[in-house]
């Protein structure tokens, strides 16, 4: 048996490596450039099954994924993921702050569809709080618009990297066009790109400012003209579909075994959403369908979220419709006790607590600055208890199981990352076939490992 | 949380004879909700006290404004006492005075209403001795908890699972807790499983001591745990007896400790700005 490694660093001096001790036979380190004498004293060993370390630097692993391969020549015999490289210890830092900071920690978990970290969060927090029919529908309105562009923008991440991996870079380079002006609508509404932590316990941190919606109308009329560039790029394109069909198979029976949500379970054709099954801030209220698709491989995982961008859309569409009719409307709880004292807005010197409102604080009210600080040092009292309410994000079923004690901080904050499940399945789609369909099985999964690894 | 030690003790009674000892209490809530979440509202608590050991006079007091379920008695883990660190005759803040009771939610006695009658009725059919399985139903904010004594944890979920009437054939995840102050059963095991056939969601929460770190592994049952039970073991320590290759998943392999545990200390060093100190967040000062 031999061990490829991929990589510059010396598994013998690396201490995190330890490959010595546990490879059998001729380990090779690859540092690029260097394939031909590799190949030849291979071919002078003729021997045929090695193990090859893909990652956890690799670009077409979708991150910091490492992946060990168990290869007979081309073909993978057995498979294993390696992950945890990007932990960062979110849940237990999430310990140590106060409810409503620890929006700012999880949305940085699946850093590809943050508001769906916040809104689950807030939801378990506010179910703990029972404030869930006092949250304004305003606020569920912004929430709904929000992440049904984040599903977009995580979507066309997904095709796009996915395009790239298979080498159909102008699919790729489309993708991150669109995203971008997703991007620049969150940059609009929350002042950042990403990280917004922009969903609240109680609603949403801002309202929307006032240039926004005439902003989404032309995104939503953006899209409309380029979605259909995806389809025409990719639906009857045979090298595409020569790559992705029959890639990376799992039916019903396996996704229900192993866990797996989102995309390739509604691929098996069961239309299985929670924002239908379970409906969550309003959702039941909203006309979308739920995409399924035929065949449960690469490309019907492809064609579900293609579709899915359309009916994110229409979502889209009609939460910019009900705005309309929402201007001035509270975009948090009315409970003085709940609520974020302060708005903020943007100044000549950058972002910040609006100017009324420290005029309020600072000038006319010493009690409205005690409850400011107040609130915002301590932060609200959760009652003792748990909560699990899961919500359907672009990648499968995301739940934040939030206990409190309650205190002021989370007792304990666990997520259930549709990543970290659905990329169990990679053994089951992978093993038994080539190398080259690796790449294209675990891109049809979509892992993020910012959310695989939390 | 005594009540969801996996042994139990010569003081502890089976699930169904507590049912019976407390019904005539049952008589002052308003009774035939059929709203799942009927138990749970707060009005339902109103003179309903029931009866407590001395030692929970403390809890019994506050119990009103704390517990959101109806039915039994706030469960105590802890009573905290003193805040920011001031204690003894140089504390003149008074905050050195301050005692909180930390209490979880109470639990719920049959009929808790809707389905969730139907899914612990059947579970009462399939195992004969669901009062020793069972230990304890907790109904909090619309959700619903099994406590499940931890020896029995394996053949339930095949019945959970397999069953016609019941059909979790989905486990969402499973998460640790950790309670430190809940003595002789300090690690939590929480498992939410999703019947998409019914379109129903239960909580199994299965404890085990800080001694005896063991849980059997439902990944016979459920593929999916695998690497959720590697990610508990991986924080928690809790071993799951008959897991396929129960290793670390998140932190390296050779790591010391279980992060996610209370004890262990989050690290951080103070940071200067503008010639302050600022002490790491798990020193600064807390609201317990």
């Amino acid at each position: 048996m031999t061990t490829f490694t991929a990589g510059g660093s010396n598994p013998a001096g690396d201490p995190y490596g330890a490959a010595a001790d546990a490879a059998e036979g001729r380990v090779y380190t690859v540092t690029g450039q260097d394939w031909d004498s590799i190949v030849s004293e291979q071919a002078e060993r003729g021997d045929e099954r090695i193990v090859v370390n893909m990652g956890p630097q690799h670009p077409s692993t979708h991150g910091v994924l490492r992946l060990i391969l168990e290869m007979e020549g081309e073909s993978v015999h057995e498979a294993r993921c390696g992950i945890g490289y990007l932990h960062t210890g979110i849940e237990k830092n999430m310990e140590f702050r106060s409810w409503t900071q620890g929006v700012t920690f999880c949305t940085r978990m699946d850093y590809l569809a943050p508001l769906h970290n916040e809104t689950t969060y807030c939801l378990g927090v506010e179910r703990l709080l029972d404030i869930e029919d006092q949250v304004p529908e305003k606020a569920n309105v912004i929430r709904v618009m929000m992440m049904e562009l984040n599903r977009i923008s995580s979507h066309l991440v997904c095709i796009a990297t996915g395009g790239m991996e298979i080498g159909a870079l102008t699919v790729m380079t489309i993708g991150f066009r669109e995203r971008e002006k997703v991007l620049d609508a969150f940059e609009l509404i929350t002042g950042l790109r990403m990280n917004h932590g922009y969903i609240r316990p109680g609603g949403v941190a801002n309202d929307l400012p006032d240039n926004a919606l005439d902003h989404l109308k032309d995104l939503v009329s953006w899209m409309k003209k380029h979605l259909p560039e995806y389809a025409a790029f990719c639906n009857e394109n045979p090298i595409f579909k020569g790559r992705l069909q029959d890639v990376g198979y799992l039916d019903l029976a396996g996704c229900l075994a192993l866990g797996i949500t989102g995309p390739p379970l509604r691929s098996t054709g069961y239309d299985w959403d929670l924002r239908k099954k379970q409906p969550y801030c309003g959702y039941e209220t909203y006309d979308f369908e739920v995409q399924t698709w035929d065949t449960p491989d690469a490309y019907g995982r492809f064609r579900v979220r293609l579709n899915e961008m359309w009916e994110s859309l229409k979502i889209v569409e009609q939460c910019v419709s009900r705005l309309e009719k929402m201007q001035g409307d509270p975009v948090m709880i009315g409970d003085r006790k709940i609520a974020w004292p302060a708005q903020l807005s943007v100044g000549s010197d950058g972002m910040g607590n609006s100017n009324e409102h420290i005029k309020h604080i600072m000038g006319e009210s010493m009690e409205a600055l005690i409850h400011h600080f107040k609130l915002v040092t301590e932060g609200f009292r959760v009652p003792a208890g748990q909560a699990y309410v899961p919500i359907e994000s672009p990648r499968g079923e995301l739940g934040a199981h939030v206990v409190s004690d309650g205190g002021t901080k989370p007792f304990r904050a666990h997520f259930r990352d549709p990543s970290f499940v659905n990329l169990q399945a990679m053994p089951a789609l992978c093993e038994g076939s080539m190398v080259s369909d690796v790449v294209v099985a675990v891109a049809s999964l979509d892992p993020v490992m910012g959310g695989v690894d939390r | 949380m005594s009540g969801s030690n996996p042994t139990p003790g010569p003081g502890d009674t089976p699930l169904n004879a507590e049912s019976d000892q407390k019904a005539p209490i049952k008589g002052a809530t308003p009774e035939g909700e059929s709203a799942p979440d009927a138990g749970t509202r707060p009005e339902s608590l109103v003179g309903s006290a029931p009866e407590v050991s001395s030692e929970e006079t403390e809890a019994q007091s506050s119990e009103a404004e704390v517990v959101g379920a109806g039915g039994g008695t706030a469960e105590v883990i802890e009573v905290r006492e003193g805040m920011f660190g001031v204690q003894g005759t140089g504390d003149t803040s008074g905050y050195g005075g301050l005692s909180r009771t930390i209490e979880f939610p109470a639990a719920s006695e049959p009929p808790f209403g809707g389905w969730w009658d139907q899914v612990y009725e059947r579970i009462g059919t399939l195992v004969p001795n669901y009062g020793e399985v069972i230990t304890k139903v907790v109904i909090h904010r619309g959700e619903i908890t099994f406590h499940v004594a931890r020896e029995h944890l394996f053949g339930l979920v095949r019945h959970l699972r397999d069953d016609a009437h019941l059909r979790f054939e989905f486990c969402s995840s499973v998460s640790g807790v950790h309670y430190p102050a809940d003595t002789g059963s300090e690690l939590h095991a929480v498992y939410h499983l999703q019947s998409m056939t019914y379109n129903r969601r239960i909580r199994l929460e299965v404890s085990a001591p800080d001694s005896d770190p063991h849980i059997p592994s439902v990944v016979p049952t459920y593929p999916t745990a695998d690497w959720h039970e590697r990610e508990t073991y991986d924080m928690f320590g809790i071993v799951f007896d008959g897991h396929p290759a129960l290793t670390r998943i998140l932190m390296p392999d050779d790591w010391p400790g279980h992060p996610q545990r209370k004890d262990y200390p989050l690290g951080g060093i103070p940071v200067e700005y503008k010639g302050a100190s600022i002490p790491p967040p798990d020193q600064r000062r807390s609201y317990n």
